[in-house]
């Protein structure tokens, strides 16, 4: 699946953008704790996240996650924008909860395995 | 030092969480640059970042030393911070005593040490309690 078809699914609103939204994902991350992320070893991941702080981007940039969706429609402060587009990584957000979030994207194929 | 050895030095600044990482990701910049393989900077990156962060959220920012050979790559972190009593109960994954603000910003896990101890070829901590703390690391290419 695609970083785009990821957006359809989630219903997401795409807040940055980078060519890199036409690349496949294997695997998503669901968390909010950074460190937890950071253990996570898996190439061509996307980030789900609850948690809104320009860490998030930061652990996206060390990890080279290409994409971070926040969930459940938080409001993301200029910061976090703008670390996002100065460090190349796509940033949605979708008002789906976590679960439900997982959930459809488990369901679209996406199960972490064969990547 | 010797020549070959690219040598940087960074301030990690204890009061702005939204620059903590800025050390971490120049040098992961400057690695890209010098060609460095992938592998070796991803994991550079991490252990680096967890650091760096801790010496901001744990220790109210301190400054990094970088060493860059032809093979490896040697980074200490030092801080002016309160210490860490016991290293290997700190070592323990899931082992945090940070706060429930730390934790609102995403932290507290007690991932990020083993992280480093994962990540690193070598890991080496020294530190005192009521003094601070040096934790050096080193990855190879
Ligand atoms: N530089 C430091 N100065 C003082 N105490 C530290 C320092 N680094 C780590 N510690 C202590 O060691 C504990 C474990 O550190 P570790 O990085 O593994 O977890 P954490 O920072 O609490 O959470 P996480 O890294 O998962 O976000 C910390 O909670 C803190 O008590
Ligand atoms: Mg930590």
């Amino acid at each position: 699946m695609k970083i785009i078809d990821i957006a359809k699914i989630l219903n997401a609103e795409v807040l940055v953008e980078t060519e890199e939204i036409q690349k496949e994902v294997y695997s998503i991350c669901g968390s909010d704790l950074m460190s937890d992320v950071m253990a996570y070893v898996k190439e061509n991941v996307v980030l789900l996240t609850g948690l809104v702080s320009p860490q998030v981007i930061r652990t996206a940039e060390m990890m080279d996650i290409k994409a971070v969706v926040f969930v459940r429609g938080k409001k993301l402060p200029p910061a976090v924008i703008d670390l996002a587009r100065e460090k190349s990584v796509i940033v949605m957000s979708t008002n789906e909860t976590m679960f439900t979030a997982c959930g459809k994207l488990y369901s679209s194929g996406i199960t972490g395995r064969g990547g | 030092m010797s020549s070959g050895v690219l040598r940087r030095q960074y301030t990690i600044p204890g009061d702005d969480l939204t620059a903590a990482g800025e050390a971490s990701s120049s040098v992961k910049k400057l690695l890209v640059q010098l060609g460095v393989d992938p592998v070796a900077i991803k994991k550079t990156a991490i252990a680096m970042y967890e650091a760096e962060i801790n010496a901001v959220i744990h220790a109210n920012g301190g400054a990094a030393d970088v060493f860059i050979s032809k093979d490896s790559i040697t980074i200490v972190i030092k801080d002016k911070g309160p210490g860490i009593a016991d290293v290997n109960l700190a070592l323990q994954e899931g082992y945090s005593t940070a706060s429930d603000k730390i934790r609102e910003m995403g932290f507290g896990a007690g991932m990020g040490l083993p992280n480093m101890k994962r990540y690193a070829d070598e890991l080496d901590i020294k530190t005192e309690v009521g003094k601070g703390t040096i934790v050096t690391l080193k990855v190879y290419f």
